[in-house]
């Protein structure tokens, strides 16, 4: 190492010719000319590590960039949204001087290759995203897709991915409280691992990440830096799998949650005591993100001895050291007078803190090693002025035969024994099938404030335990819908996590999303795509809440299969008093099973479409977001009110699985009736969108009916909470005992 | 007048402040005690809570045990000063030989969270006064490490001394010998169960119950009348 000559500015300035590896870093030929345009001169290696992981496709955004801006251009007016898009997440005003912050992230491609690790570091990244807002965390969910369910290696990744994020969270000491887990043949190469994390602090602890005033320090502390997650950003999740590549293993960070447990607490009593002036974490890019992202969100420039970098490995050149993705690190800007007592207090938590540089008047960014200058950038040209790609895109000329295939003509059950078998076979297989082997591994009791967790329509966390303030939060995500036509499909996830959110009692207030596609550089996909977040953007804008952050994870795709479009949209809303919450279990026999909205004929994409016909095709339900807006806010209302003692979400499967799911969690049974205007088969399958079914106490009934009527929402009385079974009057009858263990027994046969 | 209980904060540990929140909805006092603190502040009794104390990478508890807070601690609770350890706080006692027996991984090798049903077989400990023998209970339980054992002349031991203070009941979650979720010394001072108490003191929240408030009232009401 000694002996070659350190790559200097100067020594670069020197040597023109060198050969840089920028095509091994993943650098582009014409992205790699741009640096050197920049710079005026060839970059060093350092510089070269610094821009090949800084404008990778999952630290740039260069493919998605000009469709993301939509979600800007069209965000609706809200009073609630404090921090938008571009911070480390969103932060929203929940009242009683309370501020929400939340966000959902990606952990794809390293799930895949090393499950347990991937998914664990996937919950920690995402948590300090949320404590380098100021917050402390409270709350995760972990939406989740993987190959169908009976491939031998789902057996490989969805028991390390839920260990890993138990082992992970559950040592933070995070309530789980909400998720999906999905299986489709489409996710086999690509599972789909999305995090979603919640934090609460007071408005004027509000956080950014920013370096400013001439002076100041910075001080990295955490883990020490080791060679462990070199490139993950721009070799794992900005690249194609191919089987004929080597393997990815290294560029697989390992998680320690011990250590970050240790870092939100002393993180926490930094801010408390305003010591803070800046603060980022480190994710994706490590130190070249932190420096760089904190310098140029700043008012001035940053010098930073990387030799003050703690190693845990001593052979690290520089270029590792600010390309290492190394866990529970991050990176905070403190005024000199109050270094003293921020390392104090990283002491107090035996956690490493070092001063390695600090806040210049100037406007470069100047890395040092070893006394050499080996970076000196506008770390605006790192950060921010990456690469924009205007990624050609096509409607996919089989989308015409997709949509032709109507799921509609589909043979439908034809007697009472057929609709029986069908149910059964809906509520047992494996993605309507209960998820309770998976989620009990996950802690949802822990800080003693959870008041709904899975499989409740969405988490719920009370935030004041005074006043009872409590916030809720929904993932949805429907990968056949967006398949069949991605505009809609976007604004069914939202439509969903937005019902969701409003059919436990709560508001909803603002979005963040994960957008889970296939590779930019097919067009068919980028069509997808482009249309996904037009369709988001839309809605977002006719509901009223604006997307506050999230993360694109593009190149899920293994050769020339893509996975489904899959945006996952993740709801948050607010309640003023989680003692007006509404569960998803029937409450007491003898109350009135009501269903709310219209019941059409739309079986595009559908569950029953899938299970019983392994068929996909025609159109997804149809988006009415007037009418989702007007059920939320029956549904708040009669949450509010006491109009109901149980609620839960029409989606995938229908009335029937959602009626059986409330029957289950209840114990208590259900008699129902096909209405006037509707046949049996529709009634239980039909997978029409803005409905939901609710349980009114007698007493309560003419006041709903009332309310209802009033404010023009359809509804209909479909049944009676009662006994041991759920009938179909006139067609079948099956014990809840039956329904349990079909609902119960298969996730657990399938992997335990 | 009411009692200072003191809740324990290793590094790692998690239900701190819940178990805190537990004492104060009893209506006795909750106290921050810190893993270097070298005495104990002059509290009444103490709770060593939930977690995984230093990342318990090694064996649940084996490092904690040796925390400066434990000398006192140790000291204190074999003269009578009354202990609860919960989950976490269970594994240090039985590292620090106040309790006897060990904790081993689940035998289905998985993290489980559930609410558990439990039997009070002993209802005169410190900490149990406020249950009556027999009585069923839904605690939650989460842990990763929760399979009771000991050999068994010392499970003879605890059944024939009535220090078997809880039992499961319907399932066995964890494989625990003889169905054990909690044990006390022969004082009845020192209680160690892997459920969470903590988790079930106010209607709504969590399990929804408040059948763990009693382990909290039942010490209160022992030190107030002391």
């Amino acid at each position: 190492m000694s002996r070659t000559p350190l790559d200097t500015v100067e020594h670069a300035a020197e040597t023109p010719d060198v050969e840089l590896p920028w095509a091994e870093l993943g650098l582009k030929k014409d992205e790699y000319e741009r640096v050197v345009e920049i710079l005026g001169r060839r970059p060093t290696g350092a510089e070269l590590a610094m821009y090949s992981v800084m404008w990778s496709e999952h630290c740039s955004y260069k493919s998605s960039k000009v469709h993301l801006r939509q979600f800007g251009e069209k965000a609706p007016q809200s009073d609630a949204l404090l921090v938008g898009i571009g911070e480390n997440a969103g932060v929203v005003d929940v009242g009683q001087g309370y501020a929400v912050t939340f966000k959902v992230e990606s952990h794809n491609h390293p799930s895949y290759v090393e499950p347990y690790q991937g998914a664990a570091t996937g919950v920690g990244g995402i948590v300090r995203d949320i404590i380098a807002m100021g917050a402390r965390p409270v709350a995760v969910v972990d939406p989740l897709r993987f190959g169908a369910a009976d491939h031998p290696d789902t057996k490989r990744v969805l028991p390390g991915v839920v260990a890993g994020i138990g082992g992970y969270g559950n040592c933070l000491g995070l309530p789980n409280i909400g998720g999906e887990v999905v299986f489709d043949a489409c996710y086999q190469g690509n599972p789909l691992v999305n995090a979603g994390a919640i934090g609460v602090m007071r408005h004027e602890d509000i956080h950014l990440a920013k370096a400013s005033g001439a002076g100041n320090k910075v001080i990295l502390y955490g883990a020490r830096t080791g060679g462990d997650g070199i490139g993950g950003a721009s070799i794992l999740a900005s690249e194609t799998f191919d089987d004929a590549k080597p393997s990815k293993r290294p560029a697989v960070q390992v998680g320690d949650p011990f250590q970050e447990k240790l870092l939100i607490e002393c993180t926490l009593e930094a801010f408390k005591e305003k010591l803070v002036v800046g603060i980022q974490d480190l994710g994706a890019a490590g130190l070249s993100c932190a420096t760089s992202e904190l310098a140029s969100n700043g008012s001035g420039g940053m010098r930073v001895t990387l030799d003050d970098v703690p190693l845990r490995d001593s052979t690290l050149s520089p270029e590792e050291i600010l390309m290492s993705e190394s866990q529970e690190r991050m990176c905070a800007v403190v005024e000199p007078g109050k270094v003293d007592r921020f390392l104090e207090i990283c002491d107090k938590w035996d956690v490493i803190a070092t001063v390695i540089g600090e806040v210049t008047d100037g406007d470069r960014l100047e890395i040092f090693w070893h006394g050499g200058k080996i970076v000196d950038v506008d770390p605006r040209t790192v950060a921010h002025d990456g690469p924009v790609y205007e990624r050609p895109y096509a409607r996919p000329d089989w989308q015409d035969a997709l949509q032709a295939d109507d799921a509609n003509k589909l043979p439908r059950p034809q007697s009472g024994q057929e609709l029986k078998d069908q149910v059964l076979r809906l509520v047992s297989s494996p993605n309507q099938a209960s998820k309770k082997w998976i989620t009990s591994q996950y802690d949802h009791f822990v800080q003693g404030n959870t008041v709904l967790a899975q499989p409740e329509d969405s988490g719920m966390i009370r935030i004041d335990e005074e006043t009872g303030l409590g916030v809720a939060i929904a993932t949805d995500g429907n990968g056949r819908y967006a398949k069949l036509d991605p505009y809609a499909g976007a604004q069914l996830a939202l439509s969903e996590a937005y019902r969701n959110v409003a059919t436990t009692g709560a508001k909803p207030l603002a979005v963040s999303d994960c957008l889970n596609f296939g590779s930019p550089e097919d067009p068919a996909v980028m069509w997808q795509f482009a249309e996904a977040i037009r369709g988001l953007a839309d809605a977002c804008q006719q509901l009223g809440t604006p997307v506050t952050g999230g993360n694109v994870s593009l190149y899920n795709q293994t050769g020339e299969a893509a996975i489904h479009p899959t945006p996952v949209v993740a709801v948050l809303g607010v309640i003023d008093d989680v003692a007006r919450r509404t569960p998803v279990a029937f409450q007491e026999e003898g109350q009135l099973i009501y269903l709310l909205g219209d019941t059409r004929e739309e079986f595009g994409g559908s569950a029953w479409s899938q299970v019983v016909h392994d068929h996909l095709g025609g159109l997804p339900p149809k988006v009415d977001l007037e009418r989702e807006r007007l059920l939320a806010e029956i549904l708040i209302s009669a949450s509010r009110d006491g109009m109901i003692d149980s609620a839960h979400d029409l989606s995938d499967g229908g009335l029937i699985q959602a009626v059986v799911e409330s029957a289950l969690l209840g114990g208590k049974g259900a008699r129902l009736i096909v209405p006037d205007g509707l046949d049996a088969f529709t009634l239980l399958f039909s997978e029409s969108a803005g409905r939901a079914v609710v349980a009114v106490p007698r007493s309560e009934e003419l006041r709903f009916n009332d309310m209802c009527g009033a404010r023009g929402l359809p509804v209909t009385r479909i049944g009676v909470v009662d006994g041991d079974t759920v009938e179909l009057q006139g067609e079948f009858e099956l014990s809840l005992e039956e329904l349990r263990r079909a609902h119960e027994d298969t996730i657990p046969a399938l992997l335990a | 007048m009411t009692a200072r209980i003191g809740v324990v904060t290793f590094p790692g540990s998690l239900d701190d402040r819940d178990t805190q929140r537990a004492i104060r909805l009893a209506g006795a006092e909750p106290v921050a005690l810190w893993h270097k603190d070298k005495h104990l502040h002059q509290v009444d009794a103490v709770v060593l809570c939930g977690g995984f104390s230093y990342g318990d990478y090694l064996r649940a508890g084996a490092i904690a045990r040796f925390s400066p807070v434990m000398e006192p601690l140790i000291e204190q609770a074999k003269a009578g000063l009354p202990v609860l350890g919960i989950c976490n706080g269970f594994q240090i006692l039985t590292e620090a030989h106040l309790l006897p027996g060990a904790m081993l991984g689940n035998d289905h090798l998985h993290f489980i969270c559930r609410d558990q049903k439990l039997r009070v077989e002993n209802a005169d400990t410190a900490w149990t006064t406020d249950y009556s023998a027999g009585q069923e209970i839904h605690i939650p339980l989460k842990n990763m490490d929760g399979r009771y054992v000991a050999d068994e002349r010392t499970l003879d031991e605890l059944e024939a001394e009535g220090r078997v203070a809880f039992r499961y009941v319907d399932v066995n979650p964890n494989g625990s010998l003889r169905d054990i979720a909690g044990i006390t010394n022969a004082a009845g001072n020192v209680v160690g169960l892997m459920p969470h108490p903590e988790h079930a003191v106010e209607p709504l929240i969590g399990s929804g119950r408040t059948d763990g408030l009693p382990f909290f009232t039942s010490i209160l009401k022992k030190l107030v009348n002391a």
